[in-house]
């Protein structure tokens, strides 16, 4: 894989001209990973599909292609095919614009994260903070389609999901600071090369805040309050259809995908293999190769993680979403960190840098 | 100093098209934020006119249309009926009958508690256990398929017996589900009973004491899980109920998780009343004498009540000494169970409509009839 980087570097090398070489080079690695990204998403749907059936004791899309990989692509076929509504009352432009904005922050994070050895978009230096800050507009996409839809229980999904929202982003910044401490970096590439023991060792607390909070950010069960379906018909998509619901849909599914990536680049080494730096310079090359398999790898493990918590658990009530966050997550977050700093203080086993 | 905030309550419409309403009830709730304040149900979209009916149809046209009042456990809809009937005809039912009535309306009452099991997790957004429960129902309903040739809408019990004997090896079949669903039921409730997410939803939501429940009227697990027991197969017993052998499972506080207990508590019990009918069951016929098409029952009148899955569904007959029912009313539980909805719903929160208007396990044929 990493040949295929060389090869793109030794081409883009040739051409002549800078400002032409800069756009290419804008251009290809995003538009590279956004194909990527979205060829995933497909599958990951059909994945937590026949997963979920497995756990509920049936089948699941078998039909179409190969155990019914081709479902989802027919689904999305349909979807696009559908009329697309504006309600009547509806605010025609929050309407339009909500679901892009939902939909487009899901990938653009993507460029920054690592997903192989030296495969990524942009090294932005302060990438955690940028990868929150962008991930963080969907709940204003998912706000103005509550609003826009005029509706009561896509305003009632609105509201929750920006309560929600507001809940657990502190806790989960706060459990990403251990691992900034212990790297020394806010950006990505440098936390995936920190990370010879993985996080997971030395933050195991900041993991579990971490997961729980993103599992809250993305809407999925238990947190969908959202788009509770048994109490809030479908929450703050109900008005949609169409090409716009899809692209909810989407979201959703690119988002879980990187509640996954964002585990796996912060606490589970990333793109790295387990234990890499054990297998001497051959091993290390030959693994850092295949580093976007990794990726995906551990990135699939995280997403079923979270399709598993789907089959088995119940939806919590809204207050004691919020108790959950500020009473529980909140403290533990601070513990974490202070812990974490008094650790990497003194240099202490695996804390050392 | 104290901020006042001036909120504005949101009345929202919920149903009679909402995923969760089990049908078609509307429920006008008004909330302020995420708190309930007042619910109005409306009923009556439903309403299929199935007592009038008896009016115009003689006892056995009307017989199937009874089905259609409670279409999840059906046999609890034709045994009050059947009962009211032969009470006033003076008909004589065989042995071995009442033995099939009590099986098929165990059976049916396991299959109503499951189907309420799942719409109930399902309602409080666990996906899996409905597909558990169904599989489970889908055996009785195999089960019931080979007995009356029907899935849903039976039409079994006849005025005097029942409409055919037990097909061979049927009831090694029903014992054979007994010892399987045992085994079932331990699974939901590894998977279920010590959830903290499930617990915290239910405890100590949608509290009903004892007061509340007696003075509105409520029946079966409702009843039950306030703390009153009461079952009408152990205070009337009717059929060949007094000769087994069973407990009435009760709760404590009265809350969600009460009522949830006590359906669970009740399956076992249902299945503790088949096996022992299976071992008790007489040889004999199962119908004593075919009834003529119109047949004619003396005047008189006469109110039956069986313990559905509900509660106790009673009916009131008065007979006017030709084929046909001059009155023939319905007294079901999910009607008298719903009154108690926007009681316990004020002060409780949006999400909690869900959690105890699925414990209350209304059926809305039943309500409306």
């Amino acid at each position: 894989m990493e040949v295929l980087v060389q090869l793109y570097t030794a081409i883009l090398s040739l051409i002549p001209f800078e400002p032409v070489r800069n756009a290419i080079n804008m251009l290809v690695p995003t538009l590279a990973i956004a194909s990527m990204v979205l060829g995933i998403v497909f599958i990951l749907i059909w994945w937590e599909r026949r997963l979920i059936a497995f756990v509920q004791a049936r089948l699941g899309p078998n039909r179409l292609g190969p155990g019914g990989i081709f479902q989802s692509f027919a689904d999305a076929l349909k979807v696009m095919l559908k009329e697309d509504i504006v309600t009547a009352d509806a605010d025609v432009i929050l309407f339009t614009i909500a679901p892009i904005l939902v939909f487009v922050p899901g990938l653009l994070v993507y460029s920054l994260v690592p997903v192989g050895n030296g495969m990524i978009v942009s090294n932005v230096n302060v990438a955690i903070f940028l990868f929150l800050a962008i991930s963080s507009i969907t709940t204003l996409g998912i706000l103005m389609a509550g609003w826009s839809s005029n509706n009561k229980y896509s305003l009632m999904g609105g509201i929750r999901a920006v309560a929600q929202a507001i809940s657990y982003e502190i806790p989960l910044l706060l459990s990403i600071v251990g691992v900034i401490m212990l790297a020394g970096s806010l950006s990505m590439v440098d936390i995936v090369q920190s990370q010879n023991v993985w996080n997971i060792v030395r933050q195991p607390l900041g993991f579990i805040i971490f997961f729980i909070c993103s599992l809250s950010e993305v809407n999925r069960i238990p947190f969908d309050l959202p788009e509770a379906e048994s109490e809030l018909v479908s929450g703050y998509n109900t008005e949609y259809s169409g090409f716009k619901f899809a692209m909810f849909f989407l979201a959703e599914y690119i988002n879980t995908f990187t509640l996954g990536a964002l585990c796996t680049t912060l606490f589970f080494g990333g793109w790295r293999f387990p234990f890499d730096n054990l297998l001497g310079d051959i091993g290390l090359q030959l693994t850092a190769q295949l580093g976007i398999v990794w990726f995906i790898l551990k990135t699939m493990f995280f997403f079923s993680v979270v399709v598993w918590i789907r089959g088995t658990l119940p939806r919590v009530r809204t207050d004691q979403l919020m108790a959950f966050a500020w009473k529980y997550l909140l403290p533990a977050a601070l513990l974490n960190i202070f812990v974490t700093s008094i650790f990497a203080a003194i240099g202490f086993g695996v804390f050392s840098r | 100093m104290s901020i006042e905030f001036k909120t504005e309550e949101i009345t929202i419409n919920m149903g009679p098209h909402h995923p969760s309403t089990h049908g078609v009830l509307r429920l006008i709730v008004k909330i302020d934020g995420e708190v309930v304040t007042d619910v109005v149900p409306v009923i009556g979209y439903l309403h299929r006119s199935i007592e009038r009916l008896a009016q115009d149809r003689n006892y056995f046209m009307y017989f199937p249309v009874v089905d259609r009042v409670d279409y999840v456990s059906i046999i609890a809809a034709e045994l009050p009926l059947a009962i009211a009937v032969e009470k006033v005809g003076g008909i004589e039912v065989p042995e071995r009958a009442e033995y099939i009535r009590v099986i098929t309306a165990e059976l049916t009452r396991i299959m109503s508690h499951l189907f309420w099991l799942g719409t109930f997790m399902l309602d409080l957004g666990a996906t899996t256990v409905i597909m558990y429960a169904l599989r489970e129902r889908e055996r009785i309903v195999d089960l019931m398929e080979e007995l009356t040739g029907q899935r849903m809408m039976f039409n079994y019990i006849r005025y005097g017996g029942v409409n055919a004997d037990l097909p061979e090896g049927w009831l090694n079949k029903v014992k054979n589900f007994c010892d399987y669903f045992m085994k079932m039921i331990e699974e939901y409730e590894i998977l279920i009973n010590k959830n903290p997410i499930f617990l915290s939803r239910v405890k100590g939501i949608g509290i009903i004491s004892k007061e509340t429940a007696i003075a509105f009227g409520a029946a079966g697990p409702i009843l039950r899980g306030s703390g009153i027991k009461t079952d009408v197969r152990k205070d009337e017993p009717y059929s060949v109920y007094d000769r087994f052998d069973f407990d009435i499972p009760v709760g404590t506080t009265g809350d969600t998780f009460d009522r949830y207990i006590v359906r669970m508590e009740e399956m076992r019990q249902s299945v503790s009343i088949l096996r022992q009918a299976i071992d008790q069951i007489p040889p004999g016929p199962c119908l004593k004498k075919k009834l003529s098409f119109s047949f004619k029952i003396p005047a008189g009148e006469a109110y039956c009540q069986v313990e559905a899955p509900r509660g106790s569904m009673g009916v009131y007959l008065i007979s006017n000494g030709t084929n046909t029912a001059s009155r023939v009313k319905y007294r079901t539980p999910s009607f008298s169970n719903m009154q108690i909805l926007p009681e316990v719903l004020r002060g409780a929160y949006l999400s909690d409509i869900m959690a105890i208007f699925g414990s209350f396990d209304v059926i809305l044929p039943e309500v409306d009839r």
